[in-house]
């Protein structure tokens, strides 16, 4: 690129300048331009990405379709459950249910006054708010299950590393989720509020809590979904419940028992994914 | 004819009632009462809380706790920098690249297999019976772990990243197929009708109605899940399907804390770009 080149007012994107627009002249005499499409580009990028990552994980379409029946041996036998296997999916199964219900309540707890501080329009301290926010975004970069293992380090193995854990992660996703929404709610009444003479606390909870609150509620259940789905496995780690059955019926190749673990899953997933839809559709 | 006299009085009744001013009082002793629904949804908290916490004890620190607090720390403080920039094939940014690539062809297989399944499934497409029959599919295939499909597929493809990324490719269909069918649903139909009036082929349909509506979404929704399966692809490694988490959970387990601040530091610096980049995307996706 010369040095002699100016660009134009408006801000010209480099690839613009490499691949100079198409110039149109319309039938009145005026001219046009046309960026050039970015699609070729974008395909190549993406065509040699795909290459390297095949390289990269050794992957062959060969050994997928020619040991394919494996899985479905597996999947074969995990769809006929052994039904007598059932009274030892209980208890872990609750400790699942218990250990997610008690680690959402904690983690939105917890999550409500962050996610107040983390919101640009009610904290006007913008290095609080990048603060927390960033605190916020480190919390969510670490997964759950290796949280779940150094709790299961500290605290012994059990349910209440999988609680923390859970707690730890619903905390990180909820304040995030909230303070984006609590940056959308109307500040009129809040104003109004504080215009009356009311001072800061009590205007943000007579004007900004009821617009909160059924926005939090709907998270909160969101988060209970995904939690209850994400504990089944925290014991693969020795965090407590379901993961451990999981884990030990694997390692004994007991894929009956198995389908018997994951057919209870299943059924207490969708029941709470139709309970929290219709209470999430109620909310809103 | 008198149910008509019936109704203009109560409209009337219902115009003089919002005609009148209402003083401050009269307005907030008109507000719903809403105090009974909080105190339920208290309640049941509480309920809920009691029933879970009567199974849950706090057993203290384990013997080697405190050591181990210590270690985490003391490793993130002061990171393994030899692992964290080195070039080898045990380093932490070739474990990322490896993590990146699982990623990228999980979710690319993943969004191309979730197509069919998602216009399988869509109630305006399919009749009722068999899209529901294809969403109770769906359902169970989200509903297995990610974990438990790695563990199974390593029975065909052996350890290694190869298992992470067909891992990945059965497990993000349940979540894409469904967004995908919000997508589909939401579809303009008059679109088609209009091009059907202009006397569209078929094809010329699915190209200039169909595909202008559906790309953008797409394209987020598969973004979306990058971003997850990245996450995921980190914690794969546990049961040995490459990436990451198998280097971490060593490191852990065997207590070489500043090699565990260096895979951490290497894990929260790829995924904060990554959500970010894929934030960014997505804002310019849905803005069109």
């Amino acid at each position: 690129m010369s040095e002699e080149y100016k660009a134009p007012k408006a801000k010209v994107k480099l690839f613009d300048r490499i691949f100079k627009p198409q110039v149109i002249t319309i039938a009145n005499g005026h001219t046009t331009v046309r960026p050039r499409s970015r699609m070729p580009l974008i395909i190549i990028v993406m065509v040699l990405v795909i290459a390297w990552a095949l390289k990269m994980t050794n992957f062959s379409f060969a050994t997928v379709f020619s040991r394919i029946n494996e899985l479905f041996v597996i999947l074969g036998k995990i769809f006929h459950p052994k039904w007598s296997f059932f009274g030892k999916v209980i208890s872990p199964l609750i400790d699942t249910i218990k250990m997610s219900i008690l680690g959402t309540v904690i983690g939105c707890a917890l999550a409500l006054p962050f996610a107040v501080l983390a919101s640009s329009n009610i904290i006007h301290n913008r290095v609080v708010v990048s603060v927390i926010r960033f605190i916020l975004a480190l919390i969510r970069t670490v997964p759950t299950l290796i949280i779940a293992l150094v709790c299961a380090l500290i605290f012994s193995l059990g349910t209440f590393a999988g609680t923390l854990a859970i707690a730890i992660f619903t905390f990180g996703v909820v304040a995030k989720m909230l303070y984006e929404s609590i940056e959308t709610i109307d500040m009129g009444p809040f104003e109004a509020m504080e215009a009356l003479g009311a001072n800061k606390f009590q205007s943000f909870w007579s004007a900004c809590i009821p617009q909160i609150l059924p926005v939090y509620l709907s998270h909160s259940l969101y988060c209970f979904e995904m939690n209850v789905r994400a504990s089944a496995i925290l014991g693969y780690v020795g965090a407590g419940g379901l993961g451990i059955t999981i884990n030990e019926r694997i390692g004994w190749r007991d894929y009956n028992g198995l389908g018997m673990v994951l057919l209870a899953l299943f059924v207490v997933v969708v029941a709470i994914e139709f309970f929290s839809e219709y209470l999430r559709k109620k909310l809103s | 004819m008198k149910n008509d006299t019936n109704k203009k009085q109560k409209t009337e009744s219902i115009l003089a009632a919002a005609e009148k001013k209402l003083t401050v009082l009269e307005m907030y002793e008109r507000q719903p009462h809403k105090w009974l629904l909080y105190l339920g949804i208290v309640l049941v908290v509480a309920v809920m809380i009691g029933w879970s916490a009567s199974d849950i004890r706090f057993s203290g620190m384990t013997a080697t706790g405190t050591e181990v607090a210590k270690g985490v720390l003391h490793g993130v403080f002061h990171p393994d920098t030899n692992l964290l920039f080195g070039t080898g094939d045990s380093d932490v940014p070739y474990l990322l690249l490896q993590t990146i690539a699982i990623a990228v062809l999980g979710t690319l297989f993943g969004a191309i297999l979730a197509i069919p399944f998602a216009f399988l499934a869509s109630t305006t497409i399919m009749p009722k019976p068999v899209a529901y029959i294809f969403r109770i599919f769906i359902l169970l295939i989200r509903t297995i772990p990610s974990l438990v499909w790695a563990l199974m597929w390593i029975r065909v493809t052996g350890p290694g990243a190869f298992c992470g990324v067909v891992t990945q490719s059965v497990c993000s269909i349940g979540m894409i197929s469904k967004m995908y069918i919000t997508a589909i649903e939401d579809l303009d139909t008059k679109i088609l009708e209009s091009l059907d009036a202009m006397g569209c082929t078929p094809f010329q349909k699915i190209r200039y109605g169909v595909l202008p509506q559906l790309t953008a979404s797409f394209i987020s929704t598969t973004i979306y899940r990058f971003d997850i399966n990245l996450k995921d692809a980190t914690t794969l490694g546990i049961v040995g399907a490459g990436g990451i988490g198998a280097s971490l959970m060593q490191c852990l387990n065997s207590r070489r804390w500043a090699m565990v601040g260096a895979f951490i530091w290497g894990l929260m610096v790829l995924v904060l770009i990554i959500e970010l980049a894929s934030t960014k995307i997505r804002r310019k996706l849905a803005r069109g």
